[in-house]
């Protein structure tokens, strides 16, 4: 059984984290779909998306394990931490739900990834210029397609309709994390602020809402967070499963 | 699943890279045109396959019938004089 790993406070270094841990951790939900997607084409597709956060994760891991200094790799740090040093929001861990709750989902954090991979491709830091250079093209075709879904069930079938409507309702106060102001996005200057990004996904989520025939629901005060490691109670299954091989095999490859 | 059913056929053509024409490469379920589109992207492109994809609708195809194999194409194979192998090529043609 491998031991758990500590990790650095930096500023710089948890700024890249938790967006990995984003990444990491919605590509570990969204994969949970392999097999069980509602036609085999979408299965393939949701694969593939999962399998873009993957490596999108991969190089935002190594990286930030580089800024930590401490001598870690993307695996140890991907697989070997405490749960409360997992800073990803709350969002992307909430249970897989039906296909609405996860194309729903998907679409607002894909347009989010997206709208922040435009602003970190001019970073000063020139490895993450080049990991979002690669990832807002991934990331626009994410939008795309969970969007398309999105307006497709919304307006599609009474069903659906009612589906996505009630998806709404769960994950709206969600959001709200990804766009919460902290000391760590104040004092590093390597990206975006989350909260730089509201306005922009408010209007284009906003819109994509209309096309599928949502009400855009009023804003909600809730405040998760998970970016400070405080976590839901479907957080510690998530990670029992996705850690045991690496825990029960340390270093493990295949 | 009867959505899954109800949705129509596909025929999808690709573009490779170095290639000049859309080969045909397989068929799909979609709801319709532009989700079948995606789908192909996903399904037929992701080990980098292609640049450019049709998707046709299957029942726009017209096909020869499988009875009439002998009558339409075994007439040809004793007709080799079709072929354009008795000319000479200067060596500056190389892609005739």
């Amino acid at each position: 059984m491998s031991a758990s790993i500590q990790i650095g406070s930096a500023a710089p270094f948890r700024y890249v984290l938790r967006l990995a841990d984003t990444c990491l951790i919605s590509a570990q939900r969204l994969s949970e779909w392999c097999g069980h997607a509602p036609i085999l084409e979408e299965d393939i597709a949701m694969s593939n998306i999962a399998l873009d956060l993957v490596g999108q994760a991969r190089a935002l891991l190594s990286h930030a394990a580089a800024l930590d200094g401490r001598g870690h790799d993307e695996d140890q740090l991907a697989f070997l931490r405490e749960e409360r040093d997992y800073l990803n929001p709350v969002l992307v861990e909430l249970p897989r739900g039906d296909f609405a709750f996860t194309q729903l989902r998907q679409a607002g954090l894909a347009l989010w990834l997206l709208l922040f991979w435009e602003k970190l491709e001019a970073s000063s830091d020139a490895e993450l210029a080049a990991i979002a250079a690669k990832a807002v093209k991934e990331a626009r075709y994410h939008f795309e397609h969970a969007g398309d879904w999105v307006v497709r069930l919304g307006d599609g079938s009474e069903e659906s309709a009612e589906r996505m409507k009630a998806a709404l309702t769960t994950l709206w106060p969600y959001f709200n994390e990804l766009f919460d102001a902290d000391d760590i996005d104040s004092t590093q200057t390597l990206g975006p602020a989350w909260s730089a990004l509201r306005d922009d996904w408010q209007q284009r989520f906003s819109r994509l809402l209309q096309d599928a025939c949502l009400p855009v629901p009023a804003a909600s005060k809730y405040q998760s967070r998970g970016r400070q490691g405080v976590h839901s109670e479907h957080m510690g299954p998530l990670l029992a499963q996705m850690q045991v091989l690496q825990r029960a095999y340390p270093g493990g490859k295949w | 699943m009867s959505t899954q059913q109800e949705w129509p056929l596909w025929e999808v053509f690709v573009r490779s890279k170095a290639g000049l024409d859309h080969k045909h490469c397989g068929s799909l379920h979609a709801a319709d045109a532009k989700m079948a589109v995606q789908m192909a992207r996903d399904v037929y492109t992701r080990r980098q396959e292609g640049v450019s994809i049709w998707v046709v609708p299957s029942s726009a195809i017209t096909a020869s019938d499988p009875s009439d194999k002998g009558a339409y194409f075994d007439p040809m194979e004793d007709k080799v004089y079709r072929h354009p192998t008795f000319y000479e090529l200067p060596d500056s043609l190389n892609h005739m």
